[in-house]
C-alpha cells in the first residue's frame, strides 16, 4: 500500500486543493491540519519513497519534476537534456575508472604492463574531442534555453497578463495588485492560464522569490527592480518561499501561491476588497516591521504610488530616490541659477509668476 | 576602555554555546598541560614555532587543519541534527540566531581554516623538495604567514566564547551583514578573522610563486616540474590574483560598518550587488585555489602508484593552465537569478562549462594512467580512485546547474548543496587525505597504518553518499538550503537519512584519529628507512624520511621528468655523493610568531573597538618588524662536516635496503 501512494497516485494528490483523491486508506492518516502526523505508516511511506522512487524521481513530491507551469516545465526538460547529455560522457567515465583500476590491478599480473608508456595522440585527441562536443552541444543548448527561458521575457499567452507586485519584508511577503487595488501578505492569488508579470522589489535586505511548482526564482533587493513572468497551467496551492537566506525569521518566510479559476479569481478580489483594512503609507510602515509567521492579510485599497515608493526608499518620507536624482540631473545639465520645482515652489522652473498651464 | 566589550559577551546564559566553550577550553588545558608535563616548552618554542623549516610550517598548518577539521565537522553534525529533528514541525534545539552562526561558522572554518590550511600546509611540505629546494624562497615570510592563519582562525573560534558570530552565511551579503542590520559584533568577527588570515595567504602566495620560478633545481625546466608543483605555481597565481579581491571587499564593508560609509548599503547610493559579484570573484577562484593542488596530489598517487609515468603530462599542464585562466571568467554564475539579462547569463553558463572540458581531459588522463599500469591499492589509491568517482559526479551536477534556466530552480536549493560538498568533499578532502597519507611518511618519517586508513576511506565514501545524495533528492523537491526548521512531513526522512551519513562520516574522522594513534604507536614497525616508501617518481623520494632540516646535501641534478624515477633507472639513487659541502640556511626567528599574535589581538581590538589596544599593536608590529630589519644574523652555514655525519647515518640505514 505504502509504494501504492508513492507511485502510483496522480501527482495532484500532493495539493492540498485535490485531497478528495487520495485513497481512503491513506486519508485516514491525515490530521485536520492536512499534514501526516508522526506515525509508522508515514515513515514506511518516506521509505518507500526514498528506496523506492528517489531513483526515479517518480514520486509527486519532487516539486520540480512536476512542474504545474510552461516555465517550470520548460526548466524540468533543460534539467533532464542536460543530464542525459552529460551521462554520455559521465557513465563510460566511471564505468572505465572501476574496470582500469580493477583490471590493471597490482596482483592481476595477466594484464599488459607497459611501465613507460605515457603518450598517445590517438587518445589525447579524443579526451580532448569528446568533452568539447559535449559542451558545444550543452552550450548550444544553454544559449537557446537562457533566451526562450529568461525571467523577464513576457509569456506568450491568448490572456492579457496579470501584473502583481512583489515586495519582501522581514520576514513575509507583501503582494499589491495595480490593476484590482487591492493587496494581500503571505497568499497570492493567481488565475489560471493567465500569464503573470511580477515586479520585485524588498524593503530590507536580500530574498529571493521561489513557487518550486511554478518555476524561475528571482532575487528581491531594496532599491532595485528585478522582473519575473510565470503562468500556472492547473489550479491548486503551491508553496510559496523565500529561497535567499535573510536573517532570523527566513525558516518561516513562505506563503502560498493559489492558482484558481478567472471566477474564483473574481470571488478572491472581491473578498479583498471587502477587507477592512487599507495599505497606505503608515500602515505598510508598520507592517515593515520585522515580524514572523505573520498570517494571510488583505487591504482592501492600496496607495497607487506605494510600490515606487518601496522601490524608491521614501516611505518614510526622504525624497524619493528617482526624484531626487532627476533633480540632480537638471542641476547638473541647466546649471545651479536654475530653479527646481519643490514643495514650496510649485512654479519651479519659471519662476516670475506663469501661467502652470502653459508649462505643458 | 574595553570598547564594546564587557562581561555581557560570554554567552553564560546558552548551555550549548557554553558546553562547547568549556570543552574547547578542557582541550586547550589539556594541550597545556601535556606541554608543561613533558617540559615541552623550550622544544617547543626553538623547534617549531620560531621554525622557518617548511616542512615543519606546512605539518603546523595540517595540524591547525585537523584541529578545524573537527570543529566545522561539529558545526555540519549540529545543522544535520536540527534538520532531522526540526523537519517535522518539531523546533529541533537549535534558536535560529544560533543555527544561522552554526551553518555560517561551518562554511568559513571549512573553506578558510580547514580546506586552505591544508592545501597550503601540502604545497609547504611538498613543493620545495619536488623541485629540490632547501627552503621557500622566504622562510621568515612562511613563518609569519602560518601565525597570521593561526590567529585568524583562533579569532573565528574565540566567537563561540566572547561575543558571537556572524549570522549572514558564509560570504556575509550585504545589506544583511551591514551595520543596520547584523549590528553586534559576529560580522566584524568575520572580516576581521578573514582579513588577518588573508594576509598570511596572500604572502604565501607570493612566496610559492617566488620558490617555484627561481629556486628549482638545476635541469628542472618548466615542463619538467612534477604535476603537483604545477598545480601548486596555478593556485599560487590565483591566490595572488584573487585574494586582494576579497581583502578589499571586506575591507568596503568594514568601511561601511566601522566609518559608516555607503558602499553596500541600501541607502545614499550603496549597491549590495557589487558586493556580491566582488566576493564571488574572489570566491570562485577560490575553489579552484583549493582543488588545483588536490588535482596534483592525484596526478602524484596515481602515477606512482600504477608504476607509470603520468599520461599526457602535456595535456595535464595545459589543462591546468586553462583552469586557472577560466577560473577567473565564471564568477556570475553564481547569481544567475539576480536579473542579469540572457546574453549575460548564457555567457557565463558557457564559460563555466568549458571549464568542464580541461577537467575532463584530467580525468581521462588518470585514467589512461591507469591503464596498462600495476595498480596497488594503498591508501592514497583508494582515496584517488574514490575521487574519481564521485568528483565526476559533482562535476556533472555542476556543469547542469552551470545551465542557466536549470540553476533557476535549482539557486540556492539543497541540491546546491549537494552539488558543491559533491566536488568539495570529493575533491580537495580527498585530496587533501590522498595527501596526507602519501606523504606523511615523508613528513615524519613512518608510513600510516593502512587498516584504519582503509576503514576511513571507507566511512567517509559511504558517509559522503549517504548523506549528501538525499539532498539532492531534497533539492528536486524545493527544499532551499539554510532552513532551521522546516514542517514538510516527507522530507524528514531524507533529513534522517542525510543525519545517519554524517555519522557515518564521523566514523571516517575518528578512524583517521585512530589511525593516527595506532601509527605513531607502531611508529617502530612503520619506520620509512629509505625515504621512499611507495616507489616514488618525484625529487622529494629522493630524500631521507623525515628529510634533514636542509633537503637536500647536494642539490640534485635534473635531467628528465620524473626524475628520481630516472636516477633509480640510472642506478645513481640513493648514493652518497662524493664530496659534502657547507649549507648556508636560515636561522630560526621568533618574529613571524609575534608579529602573527599581534595581528590576532589587533584583530580583536578592531571587532570589540578597543582602540587603544589596536593602536598599541600596530606600533609593536612596527617596531618588531623594524627591529627585525636591523638583525643581520639571520643565516648560517651548517658545516660540511655536520652534513656528513647527517647524511651517513641515513645512509647506513639505507645499507640493507640499497645492495641493488
Amino acid at each position: 500500500m505504502s509504494v501504492e501512494f508513492v507511485s502510483l497516485v496522480p501527482c495532484r494528490a500532493c495539493h492540498r486543493n485535490s485531497q478528495a483523491t487520495l485513497p481512503a486508506s491513506v486519508k485516514r492518516g491525515v490530521d485536520a491540519s492536512g499534514r501526516y502526523p508522526v506515525r509508522g505508516l508515514r515513515r514506511a511511506l518516506s521509505v518507500a519513497a526514498l528506496l523506492g522512487t528517489a531513483p526515479l524521481l517518480g514520486g509527486c513530491q519532487f516539486a520540480l519534476m512536476d512542474p504545474q507551469g510552461p516555465i517550470g516545465a520548460g526548466e524540468k526538460s533543460i534539467i533532464i537534456l542536460s543530464t542525459v547529455l552529460m551521462l554520455i560522457v559521465v557513465v563510460p567515465v566511471i564505468a572505465m575508472t572501476l574496470v582500469f583500476a580493477w583490471r590493471y590491478r597490482a596482483s592481476n599480473s595477466a594484464a599488459t604492463y607497459t611501465p613507460e608508456w605515457e603518450h598517445s595522440r590517438g587518445i589525447e585527441t579524443v579526451v580532448w574531442l569528446v568533452p568539447c562536443l559535449i559542451i558545444a552541444a550543452l552550450g548550444t543548448v544553454t544559449w537557446i534555453s537562457s533566451h526562450r527561458l529568461d525571467p523577464y521575457r513576457p509569456i506568450e499567452a491568448a490572456a492579457k497578463p496579470l501584473t502583481v507586485q512583489v515586495v519582501s519584508l522581514d520576514w513575509k511577503w507583501l503582494f499589491i495588485y495595480p490593476e484590482q487595488h487591492i493587496a494581500s501578505v503571505n497568499q497570492l492569488a493567481l488565475p489560471v492560464g493567465v500569464p503573470v508579470k511580477f515586479l520585485l522589489t524588498s524593503s530590507s535586505v536580500m530574498n529571493a522569490f521561489f513557487i518550486p511548482r511554478l518555476g524561475t526564482q528571482i532575487y528581491t533587493m531594496a532599491g532595485m527592480q528585478t522582473q519575473l513572468s510565470l503562468l500556472a497551467s492547473k489550479a491548486g496551492d503551491y508553496r510559496g518561499i523565500s529561497s535567499n537566506y535573510s536573517g532570523d525569521g527566513f525558516s518561516d518566510m513562505h506563503f502560498t501561491a493559489e492558482a484558481m479559476s478567472g471566477k474564483d479569481f473574481a470571488a478572491w478580489v472581491a473578498k479583498a476588497r471587502a477587507s477592512s483594512q487599507a495599505l497606505t503609507l503608515a500602515s505598510y510602515r508598520g507592517l515593515a516591521q520585522p515580524s514572523e509567521r505573520v498570517p494571510v492579510r488583505y487591504y482592501s485599497s492600496v496607495t497607487p504610488t506605494l510600490f515606487h515608493d518601496i522601490l524608491n526608499q521614501c516611505t518614510s518620507g526622504a525624497p524619493c530616490r528617482d526624484a531626487a536624482m532627476n533633480m540632480a540631473m537638471a542641476k547638473e545639465a541647466l546649471g545651479s541659477s536654475f530653479r527646481l520645482c519643490t514643495t514650496t515652489n510649485p512654479m519651479g522652473m519659471n519662476p516670475i509668476g506663469a501661467d502652470p498651464r502653459g508649462m505643458q | 576602555m574595553f570598547g564594546k566589550l564587557t562581561m555581557s559577551a560570554m554567552p553564560m546564559n546558552q548551555p550549548i554555546v557554553m558546553g562547547a566553550v568549556l570543552f574547547m577550553a578542557i582541550g586547550v588545558v589539556v594541550v597545556l598541560g601535556t606541554i608543561t608535563y613533558f617540559r615541552f616548552w623550550r622544544q617547543l618554542w626553538s623547534d617549531w614555532l620560531t621554525s622557518v623549516d617548511h616542512k615543519r610550517i606546512g605539518v603546523m598548518y595540517i595540524i591547525l587543519a585537523v584541529v578545524m577539521l573537527l570543529r566545522g565537522f561539529s558545526d555540519a553534525i549540529m545543522m544535520r541534527s536540527q534538520q532531522a529533528l526540526a523537519s517535522d514541525g518539531g523546533a529541533g534545539y537549535l534558536p535560529p540566531e544560533h543555527f544561522d552562526q552554526v551553518f555560517t561558522a561551518h562554511g568559513v572554518i571549512m573553506i578558510f581554516f580547514m580546506a586552505m590550511p591544508f592545501i597550503v600546509g601540502l604545497m609547504n611540505i611538498v613543493v620545495p623538495l619536488q623541485i629540490g629546494a632547501r627552503d621557500v624562497a622566504f622562510p621568515y615570510l612562511n613563518s609569519f604567514s602560518l601565525w597570521m592563519t593561526i590567529s585568524g582562525a583562533i579569532l573565528v573560534n574565540l566567537s563561540l566564547a566572547v561575543g558571537n558570530f556572524a549570522r549572514t552565511g558564509w560570504l556575509a551579503y550585504p545589506p544583511l551583514s551591514e551595520l543596520h542590520f547584523s549590528p553586534d559584533v559576529g560580522v566584524d568577527y568575520y572580516i576581521w578573522s578573514l582579513q588577518v588570515a588573508g594576509i598570511g595567504t596572500l604572502l604565501g602566495g607570493v612566496n610559492m610563486i617566488t620558490t617555484i620560478l627561481k629556486m628549482r633545481a638545476p635541469g628542472m625546466t618548466m615542463m619538467r616540474m612534477p604535476v603537483f608543483t604545477w598545480t601548486a605555481l596555478c593556485t599560487n597565481m590565483l591566490i595572488v590574483a584573487a585574494f586582494p579581491v576579497l581583502t578589499v571587499t571586506l575591507g568596503l564593508l568594514a568601511l561601511d560598518r566601522y566609518l559608516g560609509m555607503h558602499f553596500f548599503t541600501n541607502a545614499a547610493g550603496g549597491n549590495p550587488m557589487m558586493y556580491v559579484n566582488l566576493i564571488w570573484i574572489w570566491g570562485h577562484p577560490e575553489v579552484y585555489i583549493l582543488v588545483l593542488p588536490c588535482f596534483g596530489v592525484f596526478s602524484e598517487v596515481i602515477a606512482t602508484f600504477s608504476g607509470k609515468p603520468l599520461f599526457g603530462y602535456t595535456s595535464m599542464v595545459y589543462a591546468t593552465i586553462c583552469i586557472t585562466v577560466l577560473s577567473f571568467t565564471v564568477w556570475l554564475h553564481h547569481f544567475f537569478t539576480m536579473g542579469s539579462g540572457a546574453d549575460v547569463n548564457a555567457f557565463f553558463g558557457i564559460t563555466t562549462m568549458v571549464i568542464a572540458i580541461p577537467t575532463g581531459v584530467k580525468i581521462f588522463n588518470w585514467l589512461f594512467t591507469m591503464y596498462h599500469g600495476r595498480v596497488r591499492f594503498d591508501t592514497p589509491v583508494l582515496w584517488t580512485i574514490g575521487f574519481m568517482v564521485t568528483f565526476t559526479i559533482g562535476g556533472m551536477s555542476g556543469v547542469l546547474m552551470a545551465v542557466p534556466p536549470a540553476d533557476f530552480v535549482l539557486h540556492n536549493s539543497v541540491f546546491l548543496i549537494a552539488h558543491f560538498h559533491n566536488v568539495i568533499i570529493g575533491g580537495v578532502v580527498f585530496g587533501c587525505m590522498a595527501g596526507y597519507n602519501y606523504w606523511f611518511p615523508k613528513a615524519l618519517g613512518f608510513k600510516l597504518d593502512e587498516r584504519w586508513g582503509k576503514i576511513s576511506f571507507w566511512c567517509w565514501l559511504v558517509g559522503f553518499y549517504v548523506a549528501f545524495m538525499p539532498l539532492y533528492a531534497l533539492g528536486l523537491m524545493g527544499m532551499t538550503r539554510r532552513l532551521d526548521h522546516m514542517d514538510n512531513p516527507v522530507w524528514h526522512i531524507y533529513l534522517m537519512v542525510a543525519a545517519a551519513g554524517a555519522v557515518v562520516i564521523l566514523c571516517g574522522i575518528l578512524a583517521q584519529l585512530v589511525q593516527l594513534y595506532v601509527s605513531i604507536v607502531n611508529h617502530a614497525a612503520l619506520k620509512d628507512v629509505t625515504g621512499d616508501p611507495w616507489n616514488g617518481r618525484t625529487l622529494e623520494w629522493a630524500t631521507a624520511s623525515p628529510p634533514s632540516f636542509y633537503n637536500f646535501a647536494e642539490t640534485p641534478v635534473v635531467l628528465s621528468r620524473d626524475s628520481f624515477w630516472d636516477m633509480k633507472r640510472r642506478g645513481v639513487a640513493f648514493h652518497p655523493p662524493v664530496h659534502y659541502h657547507r649549507i648556508h640556511m636560515p636561522r630560526n626567528t621568533g618574529t613571524g610568531f609575534i608579529l602573527g599574535v599581534l595581528g590576532g589581538v589587533i584583530g580583536f581590538g578592531m571587532i570589540w573597538h578597543i582602540w587603544w589596544l589596536v593602536l598599541f599593536c600596530l606600533l609593536a608590529g612596527l617596531a618588531v618588524v623594524v627591529a627585525h630589519s636591523f638583525d643581520e644574523d639571520r643565516a648560517y652555514y651548517v658545516p660540511s662536516g655536520e652534513v656528513a655525519e647527517i647524511e651517513g647515518r641515513h645512509f647506513q640505514q639505507l645499507m640493507p635496503q640499497a645492495g641493488d
